[in-house]
């Protein structure tokens, strides 16, 4: 998924540049100082993900988890990504400094788009259809970082078309398994901490209850 | 991996003092910082094979002059490769031009193999420079480098966050698989396996953002109140400008031999 340094074209570095500039503008300012330490967190984590390998098929894939990124972070979810390709850059070697930009652009921005699309949907369902919704989330997010990547290769030069198609069609399994992980993960979120994936207001509303009972079990603790 | 990123990390930016740095090491980080990113553009900017290889015998080089280990920054290198050498094999087959040979009916043309060569030594260049300029860095280093490149202090601060928690979420994914492992778990093919490294990684995710919420507090109760104070004393000498000059001048001279040999042909 990581395109290297050297491949495309300037128009295509410079634009994929701007426009994660302008993304990072943008996830930055949804970013209060005091959200930076559980961003910090949660970015740290979809790094960690890219480091769990699942078997596809003969071969196994890291996971990327960039959908379930959008559901849980929304706009922030661009500086938090952009901090993992940039790590991933400069200490492994993986992508390269001219093509961060457009890296970036093409993990993130599908992944804020499937937070936007599925956040509320997911924040109102019952447990297995907000699975089911997730699931999507993760698929489409993956699906929209291949068609971003076959573009940008394709914007480079006709001869990369056929590279272009093979990337598309070689990343359909993996859009299958993020699917099937992203919706359990989302299952298992659901029932154990929904405020993950709950807007501000809800997510308030959610700690007034949960405290409530916290107290309710403490006192029949206490009596009992 | 993780090591990488792991608890006995400098906690100062200058820390880790034991031996003394190589002699890329000794340069301000900041100088760098500049000097790998312009290298990156120049070199992605290059035409001629013959330059390419100038440039990637000057990463080569600075390589040589730095004290990472040799193996593991070449094992990256050809990590990198790994991603690029299916566009490159193909490459030869689907751009147009004088054909050299044929392979399974398809022609493969000189044009488009010079340029997958091309692609591939600038890719190997860059990553190889960045490598031995920046991997030596340690990653709180980074932070405060590019706090003092001016880079939002929003984004270094996540940076930092991320850095500092990567290391402690990875242990607890492994305890997390251990535990799976105890119960027997073992990755298939099969939808078992997908749905239990969804809760796996859901799982993580709760966990962390709960040791999030521990750590806000706990920094509230020590007076957080939205700045960190980044303490060091990065100083630019005499021979950081002298460094940045000698490689200025070195990718320019590359870049303008490069256009002029494309002018003169």
């Amino acid at each position: 998924m990581h395109i290297v340094d050297g491949a495309l074209a300037p128009e295509v570095l410079i634009g994929g540049g701007v426009l994660a500039v302008a993304g990072l503008g943008l996830g930055l300012r949804k970013l209060p100082i005091d959200k930076i330490p559980a961003t910090g967190v949660l970015s740290a984590t979809f790094f960690v993900a890219s480091l769990i390998h699942v078997p596809v098929g003969p071969s196994s894939v890291h996971l990327i988890m960039s959908g379930l990124a959008g559901l849980v972070l929304g706009w922030t979810a661009f500086p938090a990504l952009f901090v993992g390709l940039l790590l991933q850059a400069i200490f492994f070697g993986f992508g390269g400094l001219t093509v961060l930009g457009v890296n970036t652009v093409n993990i993130a921005f599908p992944a804020v788009i499937a937070g936007f699309m599925f956040r509320g949907v997911v924040a109102r369902s019952n447990p297995t259809a907000a699975a089911v919704w997730g699931g999507i989330a993760g698929a489409l997010s993956i699906s929209l970082t291949t068609l971003f990547v076959a573009i940008s290769l394709t914007l480079s030069g006709d001869a990369f078309i056929p590279a272009a198609k093979l990337v598309f069609f070689a990343h359909i399994p993996i859009m299958a398994v993020e699917g099937f992980v992203s919706a359990a993960a989302v299952y298992l979120i659901m029932k154990v901490k929904p405020a993950l994936l709950m807007t501000g207001d809800q997510a308030n509303e959610y700690a007034v209850q949960s405290s409530i009972i916290l107290a309710e079990q403490a006192n029949e603790a206490n009596n009992g | 991996m993780s090591h990488l990123f792991g608890h006995d990390q400098p906690l100062s930016a200058q820390g880790g003092g034991v031996k003394p740095p190589s002699f890329v090491g000794s340069f301000d980080p900041r100088v760098r910082v500049v000097a790998a990113c312009l290298f990156a553009v120049m070199v992605v900017s290059l035409q001629q094979i013959e330059f390419a290889l100038g440039a990637f015998v000057i990463a080569i080089a600075t390589m040589l002059l730095t004290d990472l280990p040799l193996r593991l920054t070449l094992k990256r290198m050809a990590a990198m490769d790994g991603f690029i050498i299916v566009m490159l094999v193909m490459l030869p087959f689907t751009t147009p031009g004088t054909p050299m040979f044929s392979m399974l009916g398809a022609d493969a043309s000189k044009e488009g193999l010079l340029h997958a060569v091309l692609i591939g030594i600038r890719a190997n260049a860059v990553v190889l420079m960045m490598l031995s300029l920046l991997s030596g860095l340690t990653p709180v280093t980074l932070g405060h480098t590019l706090y003092r490149l001016r880079c939002p202090a929003a984004l270094v601060h996540l940076m930092m966050f991320t850095v500092r928690y990567i290391s402690v979420l990875h242990d607890e994914y492994h305890r997390l698989r251990m535990a799976m492992k105890l119960r027997g778990f073992k990755a298939r093919n099969t939808f078992h396996t997908y749905r239990s490294f969804g809760y796996l990684f859901g799982m993580l995710l709760v966990r962390s953002l709960e040791r999030a919420e521990r750590v806000l507090e706990a920094m509230k109760c020590r007076g957080f109140s939205g700045h960190f104070p980044m303490i060091d004393q990065l100083v630019f000498r005499r021979r950081d400008a002298i460094l940045g000059a000698t490689f200025f001048v070195m990718i320019a001279a590359l870049i303008l031999m490069d256009r002029i040999y494309v002018l003169a042909y």
